[in-house]
């Protein structure tokens, strides 16, 4: 019995996870060293390669603030309304990401509520990198608060309580007694953040607008390379964020095993 | 250094925590708080150390406004419940952390704080343990090291939740005995909660009895054991039996009572309630008596009885294996009870 899970475990894997891989590398390097490279420095991969590296770099660090905020909030105080707030925070996990995509659209959209407002002022944030972040925060904004948040709601605030009453101020009892307690929930939720954020497509897809070395992001540069029929081109961008995504994977699994 | 509690009122919500409190409490004294869960008793103490703030009332230290104060204002030491101690710091860094955390004026130099740190491993008897971390000690030691922490900024008013609670029964009565000495060596003014009488009792020059918010009665051991001021205390202090009983110019009787004997205080005319302790409760054999014994357990030194009425109430009665009479008091012998010892409210008031 053992030996027939086992086995159907580790070929379900082979076929639907490590197959697949491994396919990304052979169809990228299917024309040779020559033609992977030739497609990687096309100027608007890299451009592609950069804009994700940008959005991930602005939209992480906000992202573990705005845990770290969140969470102490939710776990140290009682206020009215709490609980209303850690299911809000919890809401991008179960609303598909293209649905705010849209919903941004409506918004800040020529056409839409702010759309006019906007437009007057000079802001463009649809169809640019404001957009695309945006929507990337929304989509990456529980999985700091997921880790954190129930690691301090056990700890309770009696450490903090205890720090404050031997003297120290507010800054003193977050960097000496709260941080260090969070540390590893923390680093492993800003590794989730981060492959989400390199990785998300369908709420950006509808925000960025697509333009080729301009508003292209890496995953929606991968499906125009593939819709223009140019599979190695595909498989080669999809190899930087398959790159990525082991990294990402390595860390977490190094951050799992010292936590 | 005297602790001034005013007319303090507290609610949650709509539960009322602190009904009016007022408590002094004088330079250098021991004071337990006792109380049942839910009493008020660890909101009072956060309170005083600022960790929670009052509706009204006030609170005063040697005159200065403490409401006024933040908790980092106040020099208290604190022991959590729990201890709280830091788990990523060793002993010594633990100890350390309310004299490394001070502004840099103020702040001591870091040999300083080292020697203060030996000093007080030494006063704790914790030497060996100095580069541990918390996980790596029994409950004991940590209770220690979480006293040694609020001693090292030197505290106005110490301030212990619970002391004991999360300890087993051999290292809580050697830890009481500990805690008395280092406070009669500190001579800092302390306060500690606790739902254990005999706690409060052994460890406190006085005990300060709460329930529902409010205190019920400020005394010692003796006052308050034999004195209790309302039912509750009468109860709290185990007086769990309540029998029926009628005052009649100054003398207790009942139905099967003999308590003519025990004093009134001065209780108007009129149906009362008498509290009585298991152990004070003698069942003497009377064929008329209205209670029969139901059972009897032997627990060693001492015979349990359950005696039960007609109505089919039970009350048990503790004696002495080898006191006299004991032997004659088998199941199905019907008593009348003679109260050694007991209280007696009027009877509206129960």
């Amino acid at each position: 019995m053992r030996r027939v899970l086992i086995g159907t475990a580790a070929l379900l894997s082979a076929v639907f996870i490590v197959v697949p891989l491994v396919y990304i590398f052979v169809q990228a390097f299917s024309a040779g060293w020559g033609a992977y490279v030739a497609n990687i420095l096309d100027p608007n991969t890299l451009h592609a390669i950069w804009l994700t590296t940008l959005v991930a770099i602005i939209v992480v660090p906000v992202t573990i603030a705005f845990g770290i905020a969140a969470s102490w909030l939710l776990s140290k105080f009682v206020f009215p309304g709490r609980g209303l707030l850690t299911t809000a925070i919890e809401l991008p996990f179960s609303i598909s990401p293209i649905i705010a995509g849209i919903c941004y659209l409506l918004l800040y959209g020529r056409q839409g509520l702010l759309g006019g407002w906007l437009s007057q002022n000079d802001i463009t944030i649809l169809f640019a990198l404001p957009g695309i972040i945006m929507v990337t925060m929304f989509v990456t904004t529980p999985f700091v608060v997921r880790e954190v948040l129930p690691l301090m709601q056990a700890q309770g605030p009696d450490q903090e309580q205890a720090a404050v009453t031997l003297g120290a101020g507010g800054w003193q009892v977050f960097r000496r007694v709260t941080l260090p307690n969070i540390r590893w929930a923390l680093l492993y939720g800003a590794v989730l953040c981060t492959a989400r954020a390199v990785g998300e497509f369908g709420g950006v897809a509808i925000v960025s607008g697509s333009i080729r070395g301009k508003t292209n992001t890496l995953p929606l540069h991968v499906e125009l390379l593939f819709n223009d029929l140019n599979v190695v081109g595909a498989f080669a961008a999809s190899t930087v964020l398959t790159m990525i995504a082991l990294v990402v994977l390595i860390v977490k699994t190094v951050l799992e095993r010292r936590g | 250094m005297t602790i001034e509690i005013a007319q303090m009122y507290k609610s949650f919500g709509r539960t009322e925590v602190l009904r009016g409190i007022d408590l002094t409490v004088a330079n250098g004294e021991l004071v337990a708080l006792l109380g049942p869960s839910g009493s008020g008793k660890t909101t009072l103490l956060k309170i005083i150390a600022g960790l929670d703030w009052p509706d009204r009332g006030g609170l005063a230290f040697d005159g200065q406004d403490w409401l006024q104060l933040s908790p980092q204002d106040r020099r208290i030491g604190f022991v959590f419940q729990n201890y709280a101690l830091f788990p990523q710091m060793t002993v010594r860094d633990n100890i350390a952390f309310g004299l490394t955390v001070r502004p840099r004026g103020e702040r001591p130099a870091k040999a300083q704080i080292a020697s203060r740190v030996n000093e007080l491993l030494g006063f704790l008897q914790i030497d060996a343990l100095g580069d541990r971390y918390p996980a790596q000690l029994s409950g004991g030691q940590r209770q220690r090291v979480a006293l040694g922490r609020a001693l090292a900024i030197e505290p106005t008013v110490l301030l212990l939740d619970e002391p004991f609670g999360a300890l087993d029964a051999a290292v809580r009565r050697d830890l009481r005995r500990w805690l008395r000495g280092v406070h009669d060596a500190m001579g800092t003014t302390t306060i500690f909660v606790t739902h254990d009488q005999e706690e409060a009792f052994e460890l406190a020059d006085r005990v300060v009895v709460m329930n529902h918010g409010r205190i019920e009665q400020i005394g010692n051991a003796a006052t308050i054991h034999d004195a209790p001021a309302t039912p509750f205390i009468a109860d709290f202090m185990g007086a769990t039996i309540h029998l029926p009983v009628a005052v009649r110019e100054g003398r207790i009787g009942g139905a099967g009572i003999d308590a003519a004997h025990l004093p009134t205080a001065d209780l108007p005319n009129g149906p009362a309630q008498l509290f009585v302790r298991p152990e004070d409760l003698l069942p003497i054999p009377d064929p008329s008596g209205p209670w029969s014994v139901s059972s009897v357990t032997n627990t060693g030194s001492q015979l349990r009885l359950i005696l039960s009425d007609a109505s089919g109430t039970e009350i048990p009665a503790d004696l002495r294996r080898r006191s006299p009479g004991a032997q004659g008091l088998t199941p199905g012998v019907r008593v009348h009870l003679r109260p050694e010892a007991g209280s007696v409210f009027p009877a509206e008031t129960v």
